[in-house]
């Protein structure tokens, strides 16, 4: 039975077109997977069905959502269907719960505001509803609010607020791109169970496409807001014959071709017994609890040596990385660069070491000063140098390594906010690499970054590493990233590295059960696949 | 009977503004242009004042006293036959410079402190934040009054008093909006490059608050104006015979009766220039905040 038929859709907002000529079909029981880069109009498409876009958006096409035209349905008709039959859940679990009400009122509220049922027998069916998306209010008493929760429990409630109603239809919104990957994998499952229980259809919007190959049966991969193609899994994945497909396929496991290089035995970087704490929360008398974010971690970075370190949020990964770039100071234990102190006692030797060491983050437009423009932002790290280069010494530096990035000499003169992401990151490793460091740390410095764009700058960084002859440090919740690119790689949990080892060896055979569980959540492409049946070869 | 005169005043402006221009942006930009215009039209009139006015500001001259407007005294003559006009553009230029001047001291100072609270959290910015509580928690009049109590009434005492009263303003807004600045991630990628919290603040923090620190001067001067006149009318400011728009209206309250011009024009030119710079304060936080800007 088919619950969803979209024909001929058309979007503009302000003119711009959004969406063109979208059609597609759901069926009753089907999870569908919308995937698509940043601005392909996944999202906007899932939008259109819930009646959600902005009020300046026009739009044409007939979407038919059980035997309704949704197109020209009145907003109070929409809001009915919003709930009722139609559940979304949206990226962002905190966000979208109230944080002042308890999670069983929010679930109840939707109950009462479409049902018109009493309070008690709102709660009821509310309780019921947590107990199936795993919140069992034995566990989760229901007065609990959204804050007393972790990412994925809110992500839960999300859920239960959106199937409270048994809607037919369940709209899922990167629904898992926040959360961590063995979080992914359980809330994952958890869909796969709704639909395979209650009979919802879904729609899942994601950019991962090893996401819809786990999850979904059917696949409309987008872009620029046309429907480049869409089919089963199998078709789609395996014998799609669209260039763009292909080439989004071929990025999603890109593996940047290194040469080899030897390794030196001296370490460049290296921690010994790191110790970083912090207080909890206050309590009215006396000192919270004491969190150790670091618990005794010794790394050591050798030359040419690429090193992951991965671990889910809160791990302590980015306490590490912010002791070893001495943003932060360890209680315990210290940092050396080549086998001196870091931060050095004495003021003079500094920043001859932290020219030694550089970071690119995750997020390259918060990283500079939106008032600076690239050649300012770039030339920042002079500061390190004893006799900064000035005038047309410093521009010949900043346009060679601006060169270097693959990026123009006249982009020197512009403000970041011109630039896209992609071109943002390669500024900001053209920042870091402008004061010849022997160690590059890389905070999920490609993590936010679409697939194909991603590709690339792995590409730059295998190609600088050859070149200039540095160390990286991926510091890193994306195994997949880690995997394509590391020499060697580091797990941590709970502060401390509970396994290390050659990448390869790490992922083939993972000893510690926390990387077991790790690597097995971690959705993968071809595995996925090899779930699938086979394509029907397409002619 | 200036307050009737206020409300008309904004009226027409704002009869203006719908009648002219339809749309609601344009509108905030005519708000600013209204100050800027307001604010000029004093000024020039400060500045002609150095080479010419109507009559002498100074000058008694009894025989002509408590005229009405006319057209040989535009404004009229207050008891002793000044010429309210002459006194009035004399008077600007004293409003603006004590004004200008203590929104010189607060910003000076309280900028600095406030940098520098921002960066460095603990012993300093506690110091330095509660000593501004306690500057904040004293009247400015008996601040003012103190002052002069010591070094005698006068343009400078008046101008220190109000400076001081503006250092806490600035320092809060600076540290407030400083320390949400240093938690952004270009501060860090500037701590990697080796800067320290005094290159960091001239050089990220500062620029990046500049937008948010002209609007709070623009608001600071309106007050000013304020309270230099309120000083003045409780005897504390400029000493005659060197006029002034708060002895002028401190002046006039006896004879408001029978002389109501002698209240209503020192007044009405209080209210413009305060009027004014708030009109510019608000339109440029408008045209400086990068949300209002960005819709346009």
């Amino acid at each position: 039975m088919v619950l969803l038929e979209i024909n001929d859709l058309n979007v503009s907002i302000d003119r711009t077109p959004i969406l063109n000529s979208v059609s597609l079909k759901l069926e009753a029981g089907e999870i569908l997977g919308l995937a698509g880069e940043s601005g392909s109009g996944k999202t906007m498409t899932a939008f259109a069905i819930a009646g959600l876009l902005p009020g300046r958006a026009e739009m044409s096409g007939q979407i038919v959502f059980d035997g309704t035209r949704l197109s020209n349905a009145s907003e109070s008709e929409l809001c009915r269907i919003r709930g009722q039959d139609i559940g979304i859940v949206f990226q962002e679990p905190m966000t979208a719960l109230n944080p002042v009400m308890t999670i069983g009122d929010q679930v109840a509220e939707t109950v009462r505001i479409h049902r018109g049922v009493s309070r008690r027998e709102a709660w009821q069916l509310a309780q019921a509803t947590l107990d199936k998306v795993g919140l069992p209010s034995t566990l989760f008493p229901m007065d609990r609010f959204p804050h007393n929760l972790s990412g994925g429990q809110r992500q839960r409630v999300a859920i239960a607020i959106a199937i409270v109603l048994k809607p037919k239809l369940l709209i899922a919104d990167e629904p898992t791109t926040a959360l961590d990957v063995t979080t992914q994998a359980e809330i994952l499952s958890l869909f796969r169970q709704l639909v395979c229980d209650e009979g919802i259809a879904l729609i899942l919007v994601t950019h991962d496409l090893a996401v819809v190959a786990e999850t979904a049966n059917r696949v409309v991969v987008m872009k620029e807001g046309t429907i480049v193609d869409q089919g089963s899994i199998a078709d789609v994945f395996q014998a799609s014959q669209k260039p763009y497909v292909k080439t989004l396929i071929r990025n999603a496991v890109h593996i940047p071709t290194r040469t080899s290089k030897k390794i030196g035995n001296i370490p460049v970087l290296e921690t010994r017994n790191i110790v970083r704490e912090y207080f909890g929360a206050r309590k009215l008398f006396g000192r919270g609890r004491v969190l150790r974010a670091v618990d005794g971690v010794s790394v050591q970075i050798y030359p040419n040596e690429n090193v992951g370190l991965v671990g889910e949020s809160g791990c302590g990964k980015s306490t590490l990385l912010r002791t070893i770039l001495g943003l932060d100071r360890a209680q315990a234990g210290d940092v050396r660069v080549f086998g001196q102190k870091f931060p050095p006692d004495r003021h003079e030797d500094m920043r001859q070491l932290r020219r030694r060491i550089q970071v690119v983050f995750q997020d390259p437009f918060g990283t500079f000063d939106p008032r600076w423009r690239v050649d300012q932002i770039i030339a920042e790290n002079f500061h390190l140098f004893d006799l900064p280069p000035t005038g047309a010494d410093a521009r010949r530096r900043v346009d060679e390594i601006l060169d270097r990035v693959g990026m123009q000499s006249s982009d020197a003169k512009r403000y970041p906010h011109e630039f896209s992401g992609g071109q943002r990151q390669r500024i900001a490793i053209a920042r870091a690499l402008i004061t010849e460091p022997s160690v590059v740390a890389l905070d999920e410095a490609v993590s936010a970054l679409d697939v194909s764009i991603r590709a690339q700058i792995l590409d730059l960084l295998a190609d600088l590493s050859d070149r200039l002859g540095m160390s990286y440090l991926f510091v890193t919740h994306d195994l997949s990233v880690a995997r394509s690119i590391t020499d060697r790689v580091l797990v941590m949990k709970d502060g401390r590295i509970v396994e290390q080892g050659r990448t390869e060896d790490v992922f083939a055979n993972p000893s510690h059960p926390y990387t077991v569980r790790l690597l097995g959540a971690v959705p993968d492409l071809d595995r996925a696949l090899s779930k699938h049946p086979a394509a029907t070869q397409k002619s | 009977m200036t307050h009737r005169e206020v409300i008309q005043g904004q009226a027409v402006d704002k009869a203006d503004g719908f009648t002219n221009v339809p749309e609601r942006d344009t509108g905030m930009a005519l708000g600013l242009r209204t100050g800027i215009f307001l604010t000029v039209a004093v000024v020039t009139a400060a500045l002609i004042s150095f080479v010419w006015t109507p009559y002498d500001a100074k000058a008694i001259d009894i025989s002509s006293k408590l005229l009405a407007p006319s057209s040989m005294h535009l404004f009229g003559t207050d008891h002793f036959g000044r010429d309210i006009l002459s006194m009035i553009m004399v008077g600007a230029r004293n409003s603006l410079v004590v004004a200008f001047v203590a929104v010189g001291i607060g910003a000076g100072i309280g900028v600095p402190l406030g940098l520098l609270a921002a960066a460095r959290k603990g012993l300093a910015s506690e110091l330095v934040m509660r000593t501004n509580d306690l500057i904040f928690a004293f009247p400015s009049l008996l601040m003012a009054v103190m002052i002069t109590a010591v070094y005698g009434p006068g343009a400078i005492n008046a101008i220190i008093a109000i400076g001081i009263f503006n250092i806490p303003v600035f320092a809060r807004v600076t540290r407030g909006a400083g320390l949400s600045l240093w938690t952004r991630e270009y501060i860090l990628a500037a701590r990697v490059a080796g800067k320290g919290p005094f290159l960091i603040s001239v050089q990220h923090i500062l620029p990046n608050l500049r937008g948010l620190l002209i609007v709070q001067a623009a608001i600071q001067f309106a007050l000013g104006v304020v309270a230099e006149a309120g000083l003045s009318y409780v005897g504390l400011g400029v000493q005659p015979p060197m006029p002034s728009w708060g002895r002028m209206l401190s002046e006039a309250q006896t004879m408001i009766g029978f002389a109501p011009w002698m209240a209503i024009f020192p007044g009405v030119a209080i209210m413009i220039l305060v009027f004014g710079f708030g009109l510019i304060g608000d339109g440029l936080n408008d045209h400086l905040d990068p949300r209002t800007r960005r819709e346009r």
